[in-house]
């Protein structure tokens, strides 16, 4: 136990930058919840993730699951997927949902959400090449509204190709007669989704789970 | 336009003085007159014809007068935007209160018109606080909640006590004079004034567009605090009544108790009413005329209820709202929910207004205005100061917990946006003059508090706002796309909680979700409804009217049929994406579109592909919707218009419309006339003679295309000669083969020939069909396959143009389809045959 704690230590300072705002104890937490997934070893793989059971009824496990184990989420320019992955680079990913803070400036609010934009684009782009095709795309929002039982198959393609044609639409208003709209490249999927403001909703609490539970022990009534 | 409503308003305000005079005068005189009146008029003769009995309908009279006059302010008011874009409504309601009050007092000499704390807390702000429960946002309040909770019950205690202690000390330091007031009477007095009146609030912040996080606190707190300050409120009045010296801490204990009792227990008697509601609305079907109805007289009773047990009320009815509004939005029939929207804004909406009028009448009382100026100045400083530290200490503690903190520029419009009003004024009315000697400066004090800040704070919010650049609400509608995307979030935002192990926010969203989806859904939500509310679905079928919209402008920015049939990107999409686009998506829309035929739709369906007849099942409920728009919309226009026996049935319990064969038929008539008539005209616009030049490629293609659908038509309608719908057909691009390649090659082929020679035969073709039609109801269905499509065609182009500004959607759709049509009847020119040479304007085209 103590390596260990000394190893997260080196990763908390290796991990300053990309992670200022996440606190040394949260970094604990993280890991112990590591541990418990790998049952301690070194690295994690996709059964581990898969074996939780509150993702079973996730109807985007698989993509989530993906996430954790794809280069280009780690920011070191690779593409590809790994076959396991050590706490670091479950670190990095989880490092894409920490919420901004009063300190944060303009620039790093933009960069942070250029970076959440990013995994999210990752996530539906799954050949990773740049742009997310109809056909990803479809993939994604079958697998979204599959849980939702009265929703068949079809729609869901209709739905996918309505937003697909509905970026097209106000990306290239004006499309020539042949022109050929390849998928949704990442500027506009930024475009898109400025709406949204990303930086302040895709996030996460890393805090302890007392803490937790006391904030959200308040129901309707 | 300005001053004649001005003049108008006069004219009633000089009439409710008047009458209010006459009325005191009687009651003066009294009994006597009234009685010997009475008698004299029996005994003079038989039977009056006509008598004046004003003392028969006094109060009502009075009532409906005074409502009237406040609207008719509220729409002077509003009828000039420079003015409201400054001073918010409110403001001015309150002004003219201020009027209103002086005529009335001139004329009475005693204010009649008081606000008294049984009409407003009874009749005035239930329905308020109704609508706001109702129209809240559930899913920002309750990630929110925490912190409105925290600001509704610690803050709203915080002022209260401070501003008590405050003025109690300086009441002590020697800061007012000689007043009357104990400790406990200052604490009575801090919390009535402690709390931040949601009437107020929500008149000034609609009117600034500030973000949604700020709304929802801003508003969440005043809604909820209003409860809370009743609460504190009833707890100090016992208090008071008990007197200093009974009070220990057994009872002070007990208050503490009552407090949270009385919240919570009004909050659960809101919950279960709004239960009740749902539940009652999942068996409305057969009685949809009265199906609003519940809501209100329901959500009333749970105001009424939660009072009756001295709980309370003002919570309950919030949470009344808050639950019962999405059951209720899912089981009712659509013109319903429309309906409990409207009428519920048409009451909240209206008796704002005569609240602000009423707090401006107040004023002008001259028995209530006791002036203290140590009392009511420091009043006013303490109110706001303490607004401040309150908030930002607040805040200070919350944006430890939060995830996404407060900016210091919110946590300002926040404090600042702590505006009190009528409830704050009600409350003092109700305080009792036997226990507390200085009621009136109490009243006095809180009028000039509401008044300060609902006009000054109020007129100088938007500048403040625009001055720190508060951010403001984005107003687009989520796309399609963003819904998608929304919808990835929460998903993936569970899985990465769930991943790292955390008992989080999203957690128990989601178990939340689950649980409401599993159970109370399937007991409070008709299962016809649950099918089909997914929210993804309402986008999408918006986005195809969208699409559909934009499509048929974008045919008519180029003026021509040409850009159907060939380079438009939808075309090109389909081309591209290869898999029938077109039949899953268009179809849908014009399913929709032509559902004002449903009673005839038997054979309509057919040429709907399966698969948007799947997405027309599952969109159900909007597409009732739509349809309901059009039938009547179609029968408004078309039904036994311009004919003598128009045949009115009332009918007290249903709204529908005749489905008589007859009528049916006749509706139907009239509509294909009108629509061909309207195509007739779109083509005679598409083509004048003098823009023959100009485009001589797309009058070719049109005339190809043209006889070339003739053909077709007649081969698959055996003789039924309406060619002018096949037309449309191809034009929607609904059949591919006909906007493709071959039909260039025939109009390669066709090159060169003079184009008018197609007209005749279009317009021949009416006159030709009509007897037919009239005599024989079986040629109707091939033409419904026709008229399906009939949104697509050039006539609806061309019309759309003056509505295309029109709100809905579907509204201007049919518009578009079905134009006021009188004058059809005198029909075109005699039969010619298609190939005859071109003919003179057909007669009622400048009808257009």
């Amino acid at each position: 136990m103590r390596t260990n704690y000394r190893w997260i230590s080196d990763v908390s300072s290796c991990c300053c930058l990309c992670f200022f705002s996440v606190s040394p104890e949260q970094i604990k937490n993280l890991h112990k919840r590591f541990q418990q997934l790998s049952d301690n070893e070194e690295t994690i793989s996709r059964e581990n993730l898969e074996k939780i059971p509150a993702l079973a009824n996730n109807p985007i496990r698989k993509q989530i699951i993906d996430a954790f184990f794809d280069k280009r989420n780690q920011h070191q320019n690779e593409v590809g997927a790994f076959q396991e992955i050590g706490f670091e680079q479950f670190l990095m990913v989880m490092s894409h949902f920490r919420p901004p803070t009063l300190k944060t400036t303009e620039e790093e609010r933009e960069a942070m959400r250029k970076e959440k934009l990013r995994f999210l684009f990752n996530m539906h782009d799954t050949d990773n090449d740049g742009t997310i095709t109809l056909e990803e795309y479809r993939k994604v929002v079958e697998e979204l509204l599959s849980k939702s039982g009265a929703i068949g198959l079809e729609a869901a393609k209709a739905i996918a190709d309505a937003a697909m044609l509905e970026v097209a639409s106000t990306n290239v208003p004006h499309m020539a007669p042949d022109d050929f709209y390849e998928g949704i490249t990442f500027e506009h999927f930024e475009q898109i989704l400025k709406g949204l403001e990303m930086e302040s909703r895709m996030h996460i609490r890393f805090l302890d789970v007392d803490t937790m539970t006391m904030r959200c022990g308040k129901s309707k009534s | 336009m300005r001053r004649c409503g001005f003049v108008h308003l006069l004219g009633s305000v000089l009439l409710i003085g008047f009458v209010s005079s006459v009325s005191c005068e009687a009651a003066l005189t009294g009994h006597e007159s009234n009685h010997s009146e009475h008698e004299h008029g029996s005994s003079l003769s038989g039977i009056p014809i006509v008598t004046f009995k004003w003392h028969h309908v006094e109060t009502p009279y009075l009532v409906a007068l005074f409502i009237l006059v406040s609207f008719l302010a509220k729409l002077v008011i509003e009828a000039n935007h420079h003015v409201t874009n400054i001073i918010p409504e409110s403001a001015l309601l309150i002004c003219f209160g201020f009027i209103l009050g002086g005529i009335i007092w001139g004329a009475d000499k005693v204010q009649t018109f008081t606000l008294t704390p049984t009409v407003f807390f009874f009749y005035l702000l239930p329905q308020v606080i109704l609508d706001a429960g109702y129209s809240m946002p559930n899913k920002l309040f309750f990630s929110n909640m925490g912190a409105i909770l925290v600001y509704a019950v610690i803050g709203t205690c915080w002022n209260a006590a401070s501003l008590g202690l405050s003025l109690w000390g300086c009441h002590m330091g020697g800061a007012m004079g000689d007043l009357d007031i104990g400790l406990l009477q200052y604490l009575l007095f801090g919390s009535l004034i402690a709390a931040v009146d949601p009437v107020a609030v929500i008149a000034v912040f609609e009117q600034v567009h500030v973000n949604e996080v700020l709304f929802i606190m801003v508003f969440g707190e005043s809604l909820l605090n209003d409860g809370v300050t009743v609460v504190l409120f009833n707890v100090f009045d016992a208090f008071v009544s008990l007197g200093g010296a009974k009070i220990n801490a057994v009872e002070i204990i007990k208050g503490i108790i009552s407090f949270f009792v009385v919240a919570f227990g009004g909050s659960l008697v809101g919950f279960v009413f709004g239960l009740l509601i749902s539940l009652l609305t999942r068996c409305t079907k057969n009685i949809q005329i009265i199906e609003p109805g519940f809501v209100f007289v329901l959500g009333y009773l749970a105001y009424l209820t939660a009072e009756m047990l001295s709980l309370s009320a003002i919570l309950s009815i919030v949470f009344c709202g808050m639950c019962c509004q999405k059951y209720i939005n899912a089981n009712m029939d659509e013109n319903s929910v429309n309906t409990v929207r409207y009428a519920m804004k048409v009451f909240a909406n209206g008796s704002e207004t005569i609240i602000f009028v009423f707090l401006g009448i107040s004023a002008i009382d001259k028995t209530l205005w006791v002036w203290n100026t140590g009392f009511i100045l420091l009043t006013l400083l303490f109110v706001i100061v303490y607004r401040f530290i309150g908030v930002f200490f607040l805040t200070w503690i919350l944006n430890k917990f939060r995830l996404v903190p407060l900016e210091v520029i919110d946590q300002v419009i926040m404090s600042y946006g702590g505006l009190r009003g009528a409830v704050a004024y009600g409350l003092a009315m109700m305080l009792d003059e036997n226990k507390i000697k200085e009621k009136n400066l109490m009243v006095c004090t809180t009028l000039i508090v509401v008044y300060f800040t609902v006009i000054i704070q109020g007129i100088t919010m938007k500048p403040l706002v625009t001055w720190l650049k508060v951010r403001r609400a984005a107003v687009s509608e989520l796309t399609l796309i963003e819904k998608v995307q929304n919808k990835v979030f929460d998903h993936m935002l569970v899985a990465i909680e769930d991943i790292s192990g955390q008992i989080g926010h999203n957690y128990m969203r989601d178990k939340w979700n689950y649980f409401e989806e599993k159970w109370m859904s399937k007991v409070l939500m008709k299962p016809s409804a649950r099918k089909n509310r997914d929210r993804l679905f309402k986008v999408f079928h918006q986005l195809n009217l969208k699409d559909a919209m934009s499509y048929v402008a974008e045919g008519e920015r180029r003026g021509s049929l040409e850009f159907i049939r060939n380079d438009h990107a939808y075309i090109d999409f389909k081309k591209k994406f290869d898999d029938d686009y077109y039949e899953e998506v268009m179809p849908d829309i014009m399913a929709d579109m032509s559902d004002d035929h449903g009673e005839m739709s038997s054979g309509r369906r057919d040429p709907v592909p399966s698969v948007s007849l799947e997405m027309h099942e599952q969109n159900m409920k909007a597409v009732r919707d739509s349809e309901d728009v059009n039938t009547h919309h179609l029968l408004q226009q078309h039904l036994y218009r311009g004919r003598k026996q128009h045949r009115h049935r009332y009918s007290r319990s249903h709204f529908d419309v005749n489905k008589d064969e007859g009528e049916v038929q006749e509706v139907f008539q009239r509509t294909m006339r009108s629509r061909l008539e309207s195509f007739k005209s779109a083509k005679m616009g598409v083509a004048p003679p003098k823009s023959l030049s100009k485009h001589p490629k797309k009058e070719q293609q049109q005339k190809m295309s043209n006889g070339k659908s003739l053909d077709k038509t007649r081969s698959y309608y055996s003789g039924d000669e309406d060619f002018e719908f096949s037309e449309g057909d191809s034009a929607s691009g609904f059949n591919p083969s006909y906007n493709s390649m071959p039909m260039r090659v025939t109009y390669r082929a066709g090159a060169g020939i003079e184009n008018l020679g197609f007209m005749p035969d279009l317009d021949s073709g009416p006159s030709v069909q009509l007897p037919r039609w009239l005599e024989d109801s079986s040629s109707v269905v091939p033409s419904q396959r026709a008229q399906v499509q009939l949104p697509w065609t050039p006539s609806s182009l061309r019309r759309l143009a003056p509505l295309r500004t029109s709100t809905r959607s579907t509204d201007s759709f049919m518009m578009a389809d079905a134009p006021p049509n009188a004058q059809q009847i005198d029909l075109p020119p005699p039969p010619s045959p298609p190939a005859s040479p071109p003919p003179p304007p057909p007669p009622h085209h400048h009808h257009m």
